[in-house]
């Protein structure tokens, strides 16, 4: 990110340290501190919430809308893909509500527990 | 947006006082029609062509001159590239360089049209949902080819949570499926929907000044507080939009 032709030596140590210290600490707290800082007013926690469980719901009921057309099994795709999508809306919250951040699945949750667990600094490359 | 008076816009409100969703009416400017498809351009066009001209004006006289103590111009660029590497860095981290130019065209595209929204008698492009879905769903689209790319089959893994019995998988296999195709409706409706809310808000309340006579000073200063607030939701979704695509791309390049 720092430009290649920097005059001043000095200079050019200072931005590389504080560029490294800034990956380090991101690397730590990557998740967490997008997520924290994301959703800083009870407002925008809010609306992010109403977003997360609406849009699940909508493509819940968009798929069984559609199946339903294609499979000629009028309402109960529709009922079975709204529960799920309603599921799934519910999925997005939790998420959102443990500090798990955007990410689907749980893969990243357990990656960054063990890295709570890890004393700082010692961490591999990854 | 900041229409205070009544006479704002032309007549498509209808039924006495304008609609407060009037401002967000298409109209075409200049008709072309290319088969079937209309492809005429409207003043939603035209703003997100201005926005286009100011980022890109902003820039390149911002970076002309490269002076050692920046001026104005040079000082906005820099803060504006600065925000958005760094924004990359904590998200995605040094891997995340390639992707600086997509991330950083989104977040100046989506701010100056936020901003430029905020224009008296201009029009917002980012409260028109198919202008915000067709942003969400390239960076879905994109997201999920990168995913792809980069993990191959082993991509399908994401919709399967660890540790789960095999039972289980017909069941929760199709809620992070859906979990996950809900990621470009809630990216763009979150932005459509803020935008929306706040600009049709500011014009309710702006039409109760003239309503009110002599107490309309009490909406008035109403607007005041709610037009510094848009102004501040225009940054923040801006932010939202581009940190939700680095942490998606971020999911992306690193599943497990």
């Amino acid at each position: 990110m720092t430009e290649p032709e920097d005059p001043s030596s000095l200079k050019n140590l200072d931005e590389r340290l504080s560029e490294a210290q800034a990956r380090r600490s991101a690397e730590k707290d990557r998740g967490k501190r997008a997520a924290g800082r994301s959703s800083g007013s009870g407002m925008g926690l809010g609306f992010r919430v109403a977003v997360d469980i609406l849009a699940a719901l909508m493509v819940g009921v968009g798929i069984g809308v559609l199946l339903d057309r294609w499979l000629g099994t009028k309402p109960w795709l529709l009922i079975v893909f709204f529960l799920l999508g309603s599921a799934a809306g519910i999925m997005n919250v939790f998420r959102v509500m443990r500090g798990y951040g955007y990410s689907v699945g749980y893969e990243k949750t357990e990656r960054d527990k063990d890295e709570e667990d890890r004393e700082p600094g010692d961490r591999p490359g990854p | 947006m900041a229409e205070t008076t009544t006479e704002a816009g032309g007549g498509h409100g209808g039924g006495g006082g304008h609609s407060p969703l009037e401002q967000f009416e298409i109209h075409t400017i200049a008709e072309f029609k290319l088969g079937g498809l209309d492809l005429s351009f409207t003043n939603a066009s035209l703003m997100m062509v201005i926005a286009v001209l100011l980022v890109t004006t902003l820039m390149v006289f911002g970076t002309r001159r490269g002076a050692l103590v920046p001026g104005r111009l040079q000082s906005v660029s820099e803060l504006s590239y600065e925000f958005v590497a760094n924004l990359i860095r904590d998200t995605i981290g040094n891997e995340g360089r390639r992707y600086f130019p997509l991330l950083f065209t989104l977040f100046m595209f989506i701010l100056f049209g936020n901003l430029l929204g905020m224009v008296p008698y201009s029009f917002t492009f980012t409260s028109q949902i198919i202008v915000t879905f067709a942003m969400a769903i390239v960076v879905f689209a994109g997201v999920t080819v990168l995913g792809f790319m980069r993990h191959g089959v082993h991509f399908f893994s994401f919709f399967v949570p660890p540790g789960t019995p095999i039972w289980m998988w017909p069941l929760l296999i199709p809620i992070e499926v859906i979990s996950y195709l809900s990621r470009p409706i809630s990216l763009s409706v979150r932005l459509f929907a803020n935008m929306l809310a706040g600009h049709t808000l500011l014009k309710v309340i702006a039409s109760f000044v003239a309503l009110m006579g002599v107490f309309g000073v009490l909406p008035l200063a109403g607007v005041v507080a709610l037009t510094g607030l848009e102004i501040l939701i225009a940054f923040l979704q801006a932010y939202v939009f581009t940190i939700l695509t680095c942490l998606y791309i971020n999911d992306a390049l690193h599943m497990h």
